[in-house]
């Protein structure tokens, strides 16, 4: 899932200064499952900012209102009551959602509440690690599942680099190196021998590198 | 031959050979190459022109390798991946075979995060295996990596770049089987001569050797161990607890701890292992790296026996 | 004056207790039957344990015009539902930070640990927590 973190409150307190009327949304899906932009973190950034503005005597009227995601145009629209009311919108799901907000209501000042991070999954309850680089060209097959390019903090194909010390990365001793984790997986499968191939150089256009990517599907158009 | 370069000419021979190390100023003072040139001119058979080693901007190792060679050395350049995508280093390897460069170290490159602009992009279109594969097809194929050959025009004479291609290996480093095989990738990707990170422990080095050497891969490639004599014992330390990929036995520490004169005992140390190198089947030669310290290389060059 | 010699004005300020059933509460109302008193502005909430606390409760409780929160709960290692004393202290700790971000005095939000027979102790850190709150003064209203 996309994994995301709240922005200071200095920079949001700087997107609000000259609004009294604000839309807080939340998302229900990633950010919510990362503790970020759920209903739950909604209503405590609502409170925070409250509390704030109270403390600071200024006026401010926040509504709060979390879709099921707001990455789909039926949920994005589901704000468009809420939004009549408000002057600004802050918004706590991921870039994309906050995206969808400001192309359905283009008249609405967005502002992002959080920092869209990654794409990774819940390690454990507090843990979250980058796994997937969307690089439009998967090679899982080949390295026993474990990705290069993006836990390689040099995204290398063909072994770890001269660094690698401990299974440790060399630019962070918190960083497993990939490819230590691809050789043990690989000895465990027994295809070892399959990293002795060159990989070959990488078709970087599937990836961002292409330019911003797009996948229409005319059989599932209305 | 493949390139013709010196380097190249000298390893034919079956000479022990020397090479150098030299790092660009991080200024545009290109009097300071010269200078350490002119240090390094004799003891040397080659020397390595680094490229923004560790992440920290100095002067291109195209630039300065030209500066050396003015001076009557032959320099290797050095190319990592980490700056560069395939058409700038496609670019500049056309350009330094057109300055009359032969000798390429093909490298990864240290993360910028080690350097002076650690928020720059990191680039790693490319790996340093996938370099070395790069550089082999443009000199054997006479191609670029997109298949088109190296040609201005349908009516031009093909002008391929003719190299002496290498990489660096870490017989250190971790996974420890993996190494081998990571070395053997370089070797069938096309690196013709290998320069490995300084030895400081022997044992560990013998044991990197050994499966080398049973894989036949000192046959295929000629293998040049690192050795490098440090400024001083804190240097020493440094490295030992901060560099990645360095393995430094603690013995060598105390004996450089207890010496009465510590800095014969460093250049002992650095002369020493070059003997033991010397014996050692499978290393055709060393590689000197004197980082800020290029004066001793012709005290070590001759105390070694290597002067030719 | 108390039996803990304390002074008994009555303030405008208020002070949110959440204290779990089995151990903070049970000791507030033993302070309570054995007659020690522990001042008015502590207003206590009856949670089934501090596991149950939520960093939007802490928050909401100051929004509604808390001037302190107070978490109290069982001793570490004895909680009635094994590490929900844990989890709140955890949320707790975070819920401060939250507070610190928007200017808020960190120390108007605390946790406690005893025991249901501790009925003293829980007017101790009841009258020891408002006379903090009394120090620092009235909170956001």
């Amino acid at each position: 899932m996309i994994v995301a973190e709240r922005k200071t409150i200095e920079e949001i307190k700087q997107y609000i200064l000259p609004y009294k009327n604000i839309l807080l949304t939340g998302c229900g899906a990633c950010v919510t499952v990362c503790f970020s932009g759920g209903e739950k973190e909604v209503g405590i950034l609502a409170s925070q900012l409250r509390l704030l503005c109270k403390k600071e005597n200024r006026e401010i009227n926040i509504i709060e209102q979390t879709v099921k995601r707001q990455c789909e145009k039926e949920f994005t629209m589901e704000l468009e009551n809420n939004l009549k009311k408000v002057d600004a919108v802050i918004c706590l799901a991921c870039g994309a959602g906050s995206q969808f907000i400001a192309k359905y209501f283009p008249t609405k000042p967005v502002f992002p509440g959080v920092n869209t991070k990654f794409l990774g999954g819940t390690d454990e309850p507090g843990l979250w690690m980058e796994n997937c680089l969307l690089c439009g060209d998967c090679i899982l097959d080949k390295t026993g599942g474990i990705c290069p390019i993006a836990r390689c903090s040099k995204s290398l194909l063909n072994g770890p680099c001269g660094g690698s010390q401990n299974g440790k990365c060399e630019i962070d001793k918190d960083i497993d190196c990939a490819w230590q984790l691809i050789y043990d997986r690989m000895k465990l499968l027994g295809r070892e021998q399959e990293l002795e191939t060159i990989q070959p150089i990488k078709d970087w256009s599937k990836s961002r590198d292409g330019g911003p990517r797009k996948i229409v599907r005319e059989d599932l158009k209305l | 031959m493949k390139s013709n370069s010196n380097l190249e000419k000298l390893l034919e021979t079956g000479k022990f050979v020397v090479t150098g190390e030299l790092g660009p100023p991080k200024s545009a003072d290109g009097e300071t190459v010269r200078k350490k040139a002119q240090i390094l001119k004799g003891f040397i058979d080659a020397v390595n022109i680094t490229d923004n080693q560790t992440a920290i901007v100095r002067m291109s190792s195209i630039a300065a390798a030209v500066i050396v060679q003015e001076v009557g050395i032959e320099p290797v350049i050095q190319v990592v991946t980490r700056d560069r995508n395939r058409i700038a280093i496609q670019s500049d390897i056309l350009g330094a075979a057109a300055l009359g460069l032969k000798n390429v170290l093909c490298l990864t490159g240290d993360h910028q995060k080690f350097g002076n602009h650690p928020q720059s992009k990191n680039v790693f279109d490319i790996d340093g295996i996938q370099l070395i594969q790069m550089l082999k097809n443009m000199r054997d194929e006479k191609k670029f990596q997109c298949g088109e050959e190296i040609r201005n025009g349908k009516k031009e004479p093909i002008v391929e770049p003719k190299l002496f291609l290498g990489a660096a290996e870490n017989p250190f480093a971790d996974p420890l089987d993996f190494r081998v095989v990571r070395l053997a990738k370089k070797v069938s990707a096309g690196a013709d001569f290998i320069q490995t990170q300084p030895v400081f422990d022997f044992e560990r080095f013998e044991k990197w050797m050994d499966m080398v050497r049973e894989k036949g891969l000192h046959k295929m490639t000629s293998i040049l161990a690192g050795v490098m004599p440090v400024k001083s014992v804190k240097a020493l330390q440094y490295m030992k607890n901060n560099v990645p990929g360095m393995s430094i036995p603690d013995e060598l520490i105390n004996r450089l701890e207890k010496a009465t004169d510590p800095k014969e005992e460093r250049i002992k140390i650095c002369v020493e292992t070059i003997e033991k190198l010397k014996k050692t089947e499978g290393i055709r030669g060393v590689h000197i790296m004197a980082i800020e310290w290029e004066e001793i290389v012709p005290e070590i060059v001759k105390r070694a026996g290597l002067i030719h | 004056m108390n039996q803990l010699g304390m002074e008994n004005k009555n303030s405008d300020l208020e002070i949110i207790a959440f204290c779990c059933q089995y151990c903070a509460y049970a000791a507030a109302d033993l302070a309570g039957s054995m007659k020690i008193q522990y001042p008015p502005e502590i207003k206590i909430v009856r949670i089934p344990c501090t596991g149950k606390i939520d960093e939007l409760y802490l928050l909401k409780a100051f929004e509604s015009g808390a001037d302190g929160v107070m978490v109290a709960g069982c001793e570490e290692g004895n909680c009635h539902f094994l590490e929900g004393n844990i989890r709140a202290k955890k949320k707790v700790g975070y819920t401060q930070g939250l507070l610190s971000e928007i200017g808020i005095e960190k120390e108007r939000l605390e946790m406690f640990n005893l025991s249901a027979s501790q009925g003293k102790k829980f007017a101790q850190i009841a009258n020891e927590f408002t006379e903090r709150i009394k120090k620092l003064g009235e909170g956001v209203k």
